[in-house]
């Protein structure tokens, strides 16, 4: 079986600093990988070069056998790969429902003249995005906070904020990077819940960047371990547990985080 | 945001009733006709204050508008005069030309945010005043003059616009045309605004790299806002010109785009309204100040910085500060 996303000896040079050290891994269809690390280990920069949000300096990430990095963020997305931030990166003045409404920006069927004009096909789809929205709000059970200005929100709901807005663009893969930081074990535990539905119920590809091993052990199929850029591990969660060089590049930096 | 409320159905009636009603009898009963040309300057003005206020929707600050006002002028008066094209093809040319240039320029320079792409844009209207000294076509410092007043259009036998060259007086038809033209802008920016290229627009604004991420190819929807922009800054020049029935490389300089651009300031930028009415205040304010004579400038730059500095959200601001909070 071919891999829905390879990535193919990806490296990237900032400087004389190498942030990521020929990558090589693959993603299949429906799977949740997790990419872990050491901070500084390259993660989210990993994330970025399969988004397009900066090119390789050299490898590639291919998708579906096309190659998807040095595009544009936005092309990336136009073929279903979107990411979320590791910072808070929300639509400030915008309300929950707002901001998940422009996010299905890729799923209108109207051209913007259609929208000012107000053709059939526009008004079909601002109903369309309205009625997604309020389901997507509902299934990620954040209805009661829909009219809420994004800026208002409590750190936890700021998070999920971000997972809605990956998810309204309804995509085929979805890179979500850090989305449990700051939230407490219970709503940690419910985003689990609410990741593994994503990947269930709406075959979304998911691949997660994580400090909070538990939750990582609990919901990944896979997993790869950077460490100072180099991918120094893969596996299932069970194997990256006993790994000697996950134990030690872990031992070196947070003690014990690794055992569950 | 996306009904339109009563109150604002109040507000554009009072609008439509002050300009088509109450500003002809005013003028009328006071036989003060020369006003018919200071409102007709403002809702000109307005036209092309509204482009600029477009891109400051997408987080642009744009002191250059007096150059598309130019190309517009100029692209008029030379299909008028030179091509003997009815001005009222002439009229959507000007618009047309002045948005291809605003391309053709965006593409560099829209990429530059801040006072990186102000600063560009501020030469911008020198930059077409020495190319307009510089080509022949628009005949150098001598600029273009005797232009021919708008001719009259008629659809199937039918006139629909009456021959200026036929009226005693100008004035009130180039007052009904700027106004049904500015109240055209306004409609069509409140659309737009509302719309889903709108909503595009302040998504960019409020976060890039998010915007991007879930699809929106920030670079195109730039360009469309621009070309939009310039294409009222140049309706509302070819529409100078006609009045003047004369184009020169001066007949907009930095001082009015810098003017376009304080429009927008003083009317607010978080209403779509915000620079019809900066206008008015200004051009009338300006001429209030008339008496102060060498203190003119001073006075009027005082009061400026003030409105700025205690109203940082515009004049209109204090009126929907007291009504609705949102
Ligand atoms: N734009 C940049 N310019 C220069 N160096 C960068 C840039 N982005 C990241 N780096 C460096 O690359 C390395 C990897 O950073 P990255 O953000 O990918 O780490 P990470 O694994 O996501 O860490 P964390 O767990 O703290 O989020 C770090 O040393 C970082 O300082
Ligand atoms: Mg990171």
């Amino acid at each position: 079986m071919s891999a829905l996303l390879q990535v193919k000896n990806v490296t990237k040079k900032y400087g004389g600093l190498t942030a990521n050290n020929n990558i090589s891994f693959d993603v299949s269809e429906n799977e949740i990988l997790s990419v872990i690390g050491p901070n500084g280990a390259g993660k989210s920069t990993l994330f970025k070069m399969i988004s397009s949000f900066t090119p390789t300096t050299s490898g590639e990430v291919l998708y579906h056998g096309e190659r998807i990095s040095n595009l544009k963020p936005h092309i990336v997305a136009r073929k279903g790969i979107v990411r979320t931030f590791q910072e808070t990166t929300i639509f400030k003045s915008m309300t929950v429902r707002e901001s998940v409404i422009v996010a299905q920006h890729l799923r209108a069927k109207a051209s913007l003249a259609g929208y000012f004009w107000g053709t059939k096909t526009a008004k079909e789809d601002v109903a369309a995005f309205g009625i997604y929205a309020d389901e997507l709000l509902e299934f990620l059970g954040m209805s009661s906070i829909s009219s809420e200005l994004a800026h208002n929100l409590p750190q936890g709901n700021l998070r999920a904020l971000g997972v809605a807005i990956g998810l309204a663009t309804a995509p085929k893969v979805l890179l979500l990077d850090e989305p449990f930081a700051g939230m407490n074990h219970d709503e940690t535990m419910q985003m689990v819940d609410l990741v593994r539905s994503v990947r269930d119920e709406r075959g979304v590809t998911v691949l997660l960047v994580e400090h909070d091993m538990p939750a990582v052990m609990n919901i990944s199929d896979r997993i790869v371990v950077l460490n100072f850029g180099e991918k120094i591990a893969e596996g299932s969660p069970s194997e990256i547990q006993n790994n000697e060089k996950v134990i030690e590049a872990y031992l070196g930096s947070v003690d014990d985080e690794i055992g569950m | 945001m996306k009904n339109i409320s009563s109150k604002q159905l109040v507000s554009v009636g009072l609008l439509l009733f002050a300009i088509f009603v109450a500003a002809p009898l005013i003028i009328g009963a006071t036989g003060r006709w020369d006003f018919y040309f200071t409102l007709t300057s403002v809702a000109l003005l307005a036209i092309a204050s509204a482009g600029v206020w477009l891109t400051f929707y997408i987080g642009r600050i744009n002191i250059g508008q007096g150059a598309f006002a130019l190309i517009g002028a100029y692209v008029s008066a030379i299909l008028v005069v030179k091509s003997g094209v009815s001005f009222w093809i002439s009229l959507p040319a000007a618009g047309i030309f002045a948005a291809i240039v605003a391309i053709v320029i965006g593409l560099p320079i829209l990429r530059l945010r801040g006072v990186y792409f102000a600063m560009i844009t501020l030469v911008l209207t020198q930059v077409v005043t020495l190319t307009a000294l510089a080509l022949p076509i628009t005949n150098g410092a001598k600029g273009i003059s005797s232009i021919p007043l708008p001719s009259g259009v008629s659809l199937f036998g039918i006139p629909i616009i009456p021959d200026f060259a036929a009226m005693e007086s100008t004035k009130l038809a180039f007052y009904y045309t700027a106004c049904i033209l500015m109240i055209a802008t306004y409609a069509a920016l409140y659309r737009l605004v509302n719309s889903r290229l709108g909503h595009l627009c302040r998504s960019m604004q409020q976060n890039e790299e998010l915007a991007s991420s879930i699809g929106v190819n920030i670079s195109y929807i730039r360009m469309v806002i621009f070309a939009i922009s310039s294409f009222f800054g140049g309706i509302g020049g070819a529409m100078f010109g006609s009045i003047a029935q004369s184009v020169y490389p001066s007949s907009f300089q930095v001082a009015d785009s810098v003017n376009f651009m304080l429009n927008c300031f003083l009317g607010g930028l978080g209403y779509v309204f915000g620079p019809m009415l900066g206008t008015l205040v200004l051009y009338f304010g300006w001429d209030l100040l008339f008496e102060l004579g060498k203190y003119q400038l001073l006075v009027y730059s005082i009061i400026l910085i003030a409105v700025i500095r205690f109203l940082p959200n515009g004049l209109l601001s204090v009126r929907i500060g007291k009504g609705a909070s949102k």
